[in-house]
């Protein structure tokens, strides 16, 4: 995958699973966020194919579901936090709703209680913070049991007790229902006993693996292209010295002790 | 003119029993654009188009000045007007950005093209400062059947696309992942816009258009963020603005608009009001609540 001369992966051969739990990492602009786009099918890949579910992809899928990177929502829109999880369950309907409504809020309610968001489920969604938004969104992706689940930081802005709760909720999809998860963080230590593999993408290369795999000094180092030390500290894992620039993976980049994974 | 001269001018209620009769196709239509605009306003609200309402409005009215100087239907020519504006926007103004500057770009010269056919035109000026400024036509049974058509057609258009168009104006990034066409929306709600615009010209003109498609809905917008309620005050503000005005504009000797604009902009200023005193009393609360915790 590239836009003009700046590669942000190539030859990325991946298959994952049903049921199969990926984190993808990597620092600001290494491809994360167009790494899911790809799979929605809202970005072309400059070469290649992929396929979701043995399809080639379309452009989006109720199949999918999706939390984007956080965007929080303008003061005056005009929807309480219930409507924007409905909106996940039947917003790619046509006309007004006007059948069912009773069916569907028992299920808005029961997933708003999985994220914690019944106190604040008659509230217009402008006002809420940007935790309590982000909560909803998570609540709005699992809404219609998809197959897939792309999540793009969604424990971003998210309390230590809200970001255990939406992990093990979006782990459940995986192992309740068969859901393939690709979950895209900055912090691999909130998901650390929820993660199969981790694709971690850096400088316009990549490497797959188990966390012990690729969660090491030596493949960090190599990916960066400076020495990292990896540590492992009561099943946490810190990282030591990412360099500020990655776009020269084998320049003289400098390494601040810089701590990652905290 | 002295006050009473003046405050007659305003409102005068003579003979009111004997004009109303004759306006009731006026009423008719000014309850079905109060019903279009209140709808229409809540999308408008949603997808941030005021500026963009703006200028249809004046390619409508450009359209509208054509067909009155070649002698041709004045409804017509606003519509054709206005769904050209709304095409060119929806094709060259994906972008917010780029859209306000195509808008900057059309806006006047929609406005130029409109004042150079009236300048050409020789018939009764009322008709000229009408398209600009609104009037209560003489609505006769053609025109308001050709009204109600074009209402009908909004009305039913916006309903279908209710669900998937909210999804893709509040949600565009979830919308677009779930497979929601978000082109083809906003395409078909641009022709909607531009219908409904044209209509509203016919009653409030094209300069206070926004009195109709916008001020109806944001004050709806500033006293509830329930879907449906939303859609009831949004409608239920452009009816009575719009057939207030009416009425209220009988009594005087004064043009329709400045009656509807008035009234509408006092529903928005008791919306803004009460939203301001709710705001106040849960900061309030929230203080008291935070005070009893400490
Ligand atoms: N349409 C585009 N045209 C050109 N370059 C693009 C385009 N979209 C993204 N890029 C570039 O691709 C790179 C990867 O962007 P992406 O959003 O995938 O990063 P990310 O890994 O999600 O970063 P972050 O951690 O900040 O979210 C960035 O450098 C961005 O500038
Ligand atoms: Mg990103």
């Amino acid at each position: 995958m590239a836009f003009g001369d700046r590669v942000l992966w190539d030859g990325l051969d991946l298959d994952v699973a049903p049921g199969e739990f990926l984190a993808v990492l990597g620092p600001n602009g290494s491809g994360k966020s167009t790494f899911l786009n790809v799979l929605l099918g809202l970005k072309e890949l400059s070469g290649g194919a992929v396929e979701v579910g043995g399809q080639p992809v379309t452009s989006g899928s109720r199949r999918i579901g999706s939390i984007p990177q956080q965007k929080s929502f303008p003061e005056d829109t005009p929807l309480r936090a219930r409507d924007l999880v409905a909106l996940g369950i039947d917003g790619h309907r046509w006309g007004p709703r006007l059948f069912g409504r009773k069916k569907l809020n028992e299920r808005v309610d029961t997933l708003l209680e999985k994220v914690g968001a019944t106190r604040y489920a008659d509230q217009p969604l402008g006002i809420l913070s940007g935790g309590e938004q982000q909560r909803l969104r998570a609540a709005q992706a699992l809404a219609d049991n998809p197959d897939l689940l792309l999540c793009d930081e969604p424990l971003l802005s998210l309390d230590l007790h809200h970001q255990r709760a939406v992990s093990s909720l979006i782990h459940r999809q995986a192992c309740d229902h068969g859901a393939a998860v690709i979950f895209v963080t900055h912090e691999i230590n909130p998901i650390l006993q929820n993660v199969d593999r981790v694709l971690y993408l850096a400088g316009g290369r990549f490497h797959i693996g188990t966390v012990d795999e690729v969660m090491t000094s030596d493949v960090l180092s190599d990916l960066y292209g400076s020495p990292i030390e990896v540590f492992r500290s009561k099943g946490r894992i810190v990282v030591v010295g990412i360099p500020e620039s990655v776009e020269h993976p084998h320049g003289a980049g400098h390494t601040d002790a810089l701590m990652a994974g905290e | 003119m002295d006050t009473t001269d003046l405050f007659s001018t305003i409102f005068s209620f003579e003979n009111y029993a004997e004009l109303l009769p004759l306006v009731s196709n006026s009423i008719v239509a000014g309850a079905l654009l109060g019903l279009v605009g209140g709808l229409v306003g809540v999308f408008v609200m949603m997808r941030d188009m005021a500026f963009a309402v703006h200028g249809i409005a004046e390619l409508s009215f450009a359209g509208a000045a054509f067909a009155l100087l070649i002698g041709a239907n004045v409804v017509g020519g606003s519509i054709v007007g206005s769904i050209l504006a709304s095409l060119v926007l929806g094709l060259m103004g994906a972008r917010a950005k780029d859209r306000n500057s195509i808008i900057g770009v059309m806006m006047p010269f929609g406005l130029g093209l409109g004042i150079l056919f009236l300048a050409l035109y020789q018939g009764r000026s009322a008709n000229k400062f009408g398209l600009l400024t609104g009037q209560i036509v003489a609505v006769d049974d053609v025109q308001l059947g050709l009204l109600a058509v074009c209402s009908v057609v909004v009305i039913v258009g916006l309903a279908l696309l209710w669900r998937p168009l909210t999804f893709v104006s509040v949600d565009p990034a979830v919308a677009a992942a779930r497979g929601v066409p978000a082109g083809w929306l906003s395409a078909a709600f641009m022709v909607l816009l531009g219908l409904a615009v044209a209509l509203s010209i016919q009653i409030v003109g094209a300069l206070l258009v926004l009195s109709l498609l916008i001020t109806p809905a944001a004050a709806a917008l500033k006293v509830t963020a329930r879907p449906v309620l939303t859609v009831v005050l949004s409608v239920s503000f452009a009816m009575v603005s719009v057939v207030g005005g009416i009425m209220l504009a009988l009594a005087g000797r004064l043009p329709i608009s400045p009656y509807v604009t008035t009234i509408s902009f006092l529903i928005y200023v008791v919306c803004r009001v009460i939203a301001w005193q709710r705001m106040r009393v849960r900061h309030n609360r929230d203080a008291a609540e935070a005070a009893v915790a400490s």
